[in-house]
């Protein structure tokens, strides 16, 4: 097989499999499944801002309201963990629905807006629901038995449940990008007057990729909540909005992995960091500025880069 | 009404905030015809064709395709009932392959444009047909290539092979020949004559020789109105013509 770009998914694919099955031997559990977590929400938001070209400044709200859901029908009415994680899912499709279906209509910042706007919205919803708890959350989240078989509560089971949504998030992100639909979105990302002249609808297109991902950012928040056992004000707060923009412009947009590098980083970082206090904000910030002016396609996109354009420059 | 007219304006007009671009515009294009739209920059000729494609909203007026009142209709569907338009600032979708780009416009047709879960090697059976639309404009050779690494001339024959991959009925092309070499421009112009044997063509072009060659009517556009109509011989010799608009160019 020789080396070429088209095969580099399928590659990093294999690796990223292998480190993934490895890693709880090596690193801690809990750490892994808050990058996964993190990583899904990453490739979920950059479906939207790098193959649509939509920059959403709302995405918690579908991380954080997922987070609730589960919580709460895991908690409060005894869900199976799945069946809690996959309704949180159905509540951020639908907030992603309405939110989507509103902000489309306008492009760059207003829809930028728009979508914080809403975020903010569900925000306040989150501190004044009597079921969400308030300042308080909902803690003590049993993780329960998976199937009534698999007793999530073994940090390692509940590891393999984690990497399993995660891959299948990840897969299904994949799929969205490299399918009929994905070449749709590109072409709206590079020319949507140009789509709209060859007869595509391009807000219908904008919509459903807004719902997917939207609905896979649910899927990362309510397993988030799984994982600590907790649904806080902190996973629907405008700061987590922020966050998911910085991982995903940190590894690279519109790159497959770049947002799972990203999510890497900064979990890491503020893991690491966590003992500055306060300065974590500016040191991450000070990272985050540096690295956009080093490498401007994110990490992963400047490697891809390199080797995109090695062949040529040693050819001449 | 007459079936003659694929496309019919009545009394269309645009405003800007107060600057009025298209001022009580009547245009008939006959269907099977080459119909070509001139007057000089900035008398209103992308206007119009926006209007025509709905991607500006007339301030008042109405546009009929077939004997059919389309004045509220979005872009996409008119794209979808067979008029499509080029653009006059090369549209093409940089970042996509040559053969992708011919392969969106196939792809609508599919009804698959939706299917998020299947792959995008389920398109590869279009590559055919994108490959001959590309020869039709010898771009079969850069067909792997990235759209955006392509010289202009090719872009704008990209775009021409994009649009026709549609097999419109109508085919609105603004300034098709802007930027292209001498060559690439006698190309063109036999691709149009081409294609219109069994369509329609209404074009915005600057130069006036393929407007010669090709055009059956040519219609005078000056600050937002029709000047004058005819076919070349007519308006060639129409006084307020040769005043407004080839009095300029040739003098
Ligand atoms: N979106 C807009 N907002 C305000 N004014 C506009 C807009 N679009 C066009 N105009 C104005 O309307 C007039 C007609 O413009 P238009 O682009 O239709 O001219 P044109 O005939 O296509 O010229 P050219 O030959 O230079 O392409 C110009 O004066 C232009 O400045
Ligand atoms: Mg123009």
């Amino acid at each position: 097989m020789t080396w070429n770009l088209k095969n580099g998914p399928l590659l990093g694919a294999a690796l990223m499999l292998v480190v993934l099955l490895a890693a709880p031997h090596m690193f801690y559990p809990v750490f892994l499944m808050k990058v996964l977590c993190f990583a899904l929400f990453a490739c979920a938001f950059n479906l939207l801002l790098g193959y649509v070209g939509l920059l959403s400044f709302g995405h918690a709200a579908f991380f954080g309201s997922a987070g609730y859901i589960t919580a709460h029908m895991v908690k409060a009415l005894n869900f199976d963990p799945l069946a809690g994680i996959l309704v949180g899912v159905m509540v951020s499709s639908l907030l992603g629905l309405v939110i989507g279906w509103l902000a489309i209509r306008r492009s760059g910042i207003y829809f930028a807006m728009i979508t914080l706007g809403f975020a903010q919205v569900i925000f306040f919803l989150s501190l004044q629901l009597k079921f969400t708890g308030g300042e308080d959350g909902i803690q003590g989240v049993p993780r329960g038995m998976l199937f009534g078989l698999v007793d999530l509560t073994d940090t390692m089971s509940m590891y393999y449940f984690v990497l399993a949504i995660f891959l299948c998030g990840f897969w299904l992100i994949y799929r969205t990008i490299n399918s009929p639909f994905g070449q749709v979105l590109k072409a709206i990302r590079e020319n949507e007057p140009r789509a709209r002249s060859l007869g595509y609808d391009t807000d219908r297109f904008k919509l459903m990729a807004f719902v997917i991902s939207a609905a896979l950012s649910g899927l990362a928040g309510g397993t988030k909540a799984l994982v600590f056992q907790l649904a806080s004000l902190t996973d629907v707060n405008w700061h987590m909005s922020g966050e998911v923009v910085l991982m995903t412009l940190l590894g690279g947009m519109g790159t497959i992995f770049g947002p799972a590098i990203g999510a890497l980083l900064v979990v890491t970082l503020n893991n690491y960091l966590a003992g500055f206090g306060s300065w974590v904000t500016i040191i991450i910030g000070a990272i985050f500025v540096s690295c956009v002016l080093a490498f401007r396609r994110g990490i992963v996109g400047e490697i891809l880069e390199k080797v995109r354009t090695w062949p040529t420059r040693h050819k001449t | 009404m007459n079936a003659e007219y694929i496309i019919e304006t009545r009394n269309l007009n645009k405003e800007f905030s107060g600057f009025i671009a298209v001022r009580g515009v009547n245009l008939k294009v006959r269907k099977g015809s080459i119909h070509a739209l001139i007057g000089p920059n900035g008398a209103g000729k992308t206007t119009v064709f926006n209007l025509l494609t709905k991607f500006l909203e007339p301030s008042s007026g109405q546009i009929f395709y077939k004997n059919q009142n389309v004045t509220g209709k979005n872009s996409a569907s008119l794209a979808r009932r067979g008029l499509v338009r080029s653009f006059q600032i090369s549209a093409v979708f940089p970042h996509l392959s040559v053969l992708e780009n011919v392969r969106v416009a196939l792809q609508r047709e599919t009804k698959t444009s939706f299917h998020f879960w299947k792959p995008d090697s389920s398109l590869n059976n279009l590559n055919d047909r994108a490959m001959a639309a590309l020869e039709e404009v010898d771009l079969a050779d850069y067909a792997e290539d990235v759209a955006v690494e392509l010289p202009y001339g090719r872009k704008r024959a990209l775009e021409l092979a994009t649009t026709l991959a549609l097999k419109p009925e109508v085919m609105l092309l603004d300034e098709p020949t802007s930027g292209m070499g001498h060559e690439d421009v006698g190309r063109v112009v036999d691709l149009i004559r081409k294609v219109a044997e069994n369509r329609t063509v209404l074009m915005v072009e600057h130069n006036l020789k393929v407007v010669a060659d090709l055009s059956d009517t040519i219609t005078v556009l000056q600050r937002g109105q029709i000047l004058a109509e005819g076919d070349y011989e007519e308006v060639s010799q129409d006084p307020a013509v040769l005043e407004a608009y080839m009095g300029g160019h040739h003098a």
